[in-house]
């Protein structure tokens, strides 16, 4: 049988209970069905754990967890790595990517992907070199934030394979996926981290990693990448991209970095001290003030990049000194500013920096932290239950400090680090008082710093796209009827970036198909192959377990602050109402295949040819 | 597999580090000229990166007394005439790695075959590892006319060193925990 162009064609399997690694051959037919990152993650779990769904905790050794590629990585811009497995934030299956060249590495080792299993007595790593893997010794690694961690293996990988070659030459540092200190604790809003503040952050894959006792997978190759089918197209669309990269001068020059005062400004749709407001005028944040105070190299790209939408920041002077990390993107800028009331981007940094070092995503932990502050300022935790800090808005120290109180779960952090939803239900029992209406996030996953009330933000409108999503708040993959997320798990799936090609659109079916020799029209995609994920995606979230099972007619829905109106802006008074949201999820279920509890359809599912997704349902159809 | 056109002025490929994006598109670029397909490690140019942020594209300079032709042993390396580039000749190269300890900047590497070493060639005068960089407006690597007034020769670091010289400007003080 010839293998699939684009693809290395094995996945490395690694038991760290037995502490065994071995290889398996993709079979074709999957790859075909489900391509790679997102959609193969979702064939594998499923396949793997679905009989047993409910029962899989996925903070136990039974639970997988998975780093792959897709056959787009490395020849279309911008290498992403898929991370996955049972989420300790929704109970579902979440694809989260990362940006960096671990993927590239990974390939070029031979490797389309990593299927980790079991757990290991004590911490380890990962280490994979052409067409082999070992389990090393990461003792010592434990417990090292970010930025130690990645010189450590650096240092050690280096000196390793430099030492088995010593007539190669110098040896080029290995591409590392890793967890901080948050992960380690089992943080359900710790991230999965590459380089320095790139976060697979959706899922909370940071706490699969940490219950493994797995520090990190490192990879290490010096094969080509696979052979492609058309290799003459590829590189004329690798032109395309060049030259489509060139004409969007604005994302190459700010990223998403200019966005940090717009969306408050104009869209009135960015978090503010934890969603209380979505609208500011506060020129501070302005891209100017951090292009000309912490930008210390305005072109950061991951492998084979054209656009660079990453920015170096780094603090120089004062008393935030040394704080370094991307931008930050909008999304952090919002995150780990605006919505912890920082305007400033020295103390914007600074709390992207410590949240990163730290292992959290900057998103989903920025979000428990605003939600705590926002408890604070209410009374209902005291300085007491935080451990002497005062969390007071707009101060980047104590934003710090208490991350920190989370990452190393002291005092009330034990209860926050288990994610926004889950600390909610546990203060609210521990105070007695309702803290629901702080809590914004879905289905157990925080959500993206886009805000829905003004009717102006980015998305499915009146917030459905995150109720309805099987990753919950996560912004990238928002249901927006009618084709739902089919159309998201694209990016996911093929894995690239989506900043990047988002200039390519149109190509990127031929992209794929120069790449694989398969065919691909994007209705195909849309109607049956990426629709087929993401009802195994539904299901899943559906069954959930152990500690939460959803209920669609509660839990897909907004949080109870997203129909509260706005209280200030252009768009004040602005929500959308129960009834409209009601009424446009009904017609959304039958958009998507769903009855009217929001469970797939029998013929929904038959028809896409999954009969045993269809069965693991039946009980929730009764 | 080389394929440029000697345009009679000899260049020299000018790195500016600290504007380094970390693309790699010079590592995409030289592989797919010198080995039809996309092969990091094949590059002649490689883009170090032991401290994130500090990328550190690094290729052959031509130093001006050629140490890595003067070392070789088996007469493998020679100067080609109309570009000044260090040619291979892959028949006579026995993988030896006395070139790398040989270069300042222990620039040489093996090719991932392992049986032969690989040096940039210049593309013939029209490097393309430069021209994509140019072209997408990072400008870390450039084409300039290779004049007698500069000493090459100080280009041949190791990644090491240029590391440690950007962290510091780049991070200030903090860079002493990162390296």
């Amino acid at each position: 049988m010839r293998m699939a162009r684009g693809y290395a064609g094995k996945l490395l399997e690694v038991d760290l209970s037995r502490e065994r690694v071995s290889e398996t051959t993709l079979d074709e037919e999957v790859l075909r069905q489900y391509v790679g990152g997102r959609g193969l993650a979702v064939k594998i779990l499923w396949d793997r754990l679905g009989k047993n769904w409910g029962r899989i905790d996925p903070l136990g050794p039974r639970n997988l967890l998975l780093a792959l590629t897709g056959p787009l990585t490395g020849f279309i811009g911008g290498g992403r790595t898929c991370v996955s497995g049972k989420s300790p934030a929704s109970n579902g299956i979440v694809g989260s990517t990362v940006a960096g060249e671990f993927p590239i590495e990974l390939k070029c080792a031979g490797y389309d992907g990593i299927i980790v299993s079991g757990k290991a007595k004590s911490p380890v790593y990962i280490l994979v070199t052409d067409d082999k893997a070992e389990i090393r010794d990461a003792r010592r690694l434990w417990g090292l934030d970010g930025k130690q961690t990645v010189k450590e293996i650096n240092r050690e990988v280096r000196e390793l394979l430099q030492k088995a070659e010593p007539r190669y030459g110098l040896c080029k540092e290995p591409g590392i996926l890793y967890i901080g200190p948050a992960g380690e604790k089992l943080s359900r809003v710790s991230a999965v981290l590459a380089k320095w503040s790139h976060a697979a952050g959706y899922g909370a894959y940071g706490a699969v990693m940490g219950s493994k006792k797995l520090k990190a997978l490192v990879a290490k190759g010096t094969g080509p990448l696979p052979d492609v089918a058309d290799p003459k197209r590829v590189q004329s669309l690798m032109e395309e991209m060049y030259e489509a990269a060139l004409d969007s001068w604005q994302t190459r020059f700010w990223g998403t970095a200019a966005a940090g005062f717009r969306t408050g400004f104009e869209t009135s749709s960015e978090p503010i001290r934890n969603w209380q407001e979505e609208w500011h005028g506060e020129r501070s944040i302005g891209v100017i003030n951090y292009e000309s105070r912490v930008w210390v190299k305005r072109f950061w790209s991951d492998y084979g990049c054209p656009v660079a939408c990453e920015k170096l920041a780094c603090v120089n002077h004062g008393p935030l000194q040394g704080a370094i990390t991307d931008n930050p993107d909008y999304e952090l800028q919002a995150y780990c500013g605006t919505n912890l009331g920082i305007f400033d981007p020295e103390g914007n940094v600074y709390v992207s920096s410590t949240l990163e070092d730290l292992g959290f995503s900057g998103i989903n932990g920025a979000n428990v932290i605003g939600f705590a502050a926002e408890l604070y300022q209410r009374g209902i935790l005291t300085k007491e239950d935080l451990g002497g800090i005062e969390a007071k808005w707009g101060d980047a120290k104590a934003m710090g400090e208490l991350a920190k109180l989370i990452a190393y779960r002291r005092r009330i952090g034990k209860v926050l680090a288990e994610g926004t939803y889950r600390a909610a239900k546990e203060i609210g029992r521990i105070k007695g008082v309702d803290c629901m209406p702080y809590a914004v996030q879905f289905k157990g996953i925080e959500v993206g710093a886009h805000g829905m009330r003004s009717g102006l933000g980015f998305g499915a409108p009146m917030g459905l796209g995150y109720a309805l999503g099987t990753q919950g708040g996560d912004h990238t993959s928002q249901a927006k009827p009618p084709a739902g997320e089919a159309e998201r798990t694209m990016g996911d799936s093929l894995v690239f970036c989506t900043i990047g090609t988002r200039l390519v659109t149109d190509s990127i079916w031929e992209f794929f198909t120069a790449v694989t020799g398969w065919p691909m029209k994007h209705e195909e995609w849309v109607n049956v192959y990426g629709r087929r994920i993401v009802q195994i995606q539904r299901a899943a979230i559906l069954l959930g377990g152990p500690d939460i099972v959803w209920d669609p007619e509660k839990d897909d829905d907004n949080p109870q602050r997203w129909y509260m109106p706005l209280p200030s802006g252009h768009k004040a008074g602005a929500a959308p109402t129960r009834e409209e949201f009601t009424k446009a999820r009904k017609k959304a279920y039958v958009d998507f295949g769903w009855d009217e509890n929001g469970v797939p359809t029998s013929e929904e599912l038959r028809h896409l040819g999954l009969k045993d997704v269809d069965r693991a349902l039946e009980p929730l159809r009764k | 597999m080389m394929s440029g056109q000697s345009t009679g002025v000899k260049v020299w490929i000018a790195r500016d580090y600290a504007k380094c994006s970390g693309c790699r598109l010079c590592e995409i670029a030289c592989s797919i000229q010198h080995e039809g397909k996309i092969w990091p490690e094949a590059s002649r140019v490689r883009v170090f990166m032991q401290v994130p942020g500090v990328e550190i594209p690094h290729l052959c300079t031509q130093c001006n007394n050629y140490p890595c032709v003067k070392a070789c042993p088996f007469g493998a390396l020679s100067i080609n005439e109309a570009t000044g580039a260090v040619a291979v000749a892959d028949e006579k190269c026995t993988a030896c790695g006395v070139c790398i300890n040989a270069c300042p900047g222990k620039v040489p590497h093996l090719h991932p075959d392992r049986k032969r070493i690989v040096i940039c060639d210049l593309c013939g005068g029209d490097p393309k590892c430069a021209q994509i960089c140019t072209r997408m407006g990072f400008n870390a690597l450039m084409v300039f006319p290779r004049v007698p007034a500069v000493t090459y020769d100080l280009y041949a670091k190791t990644p090491e060193e240029l590391t440690v010289n950007l962290a510091y400007k780049f991070y200030g003080e903090k860079a002493k925990e990162l390296i």
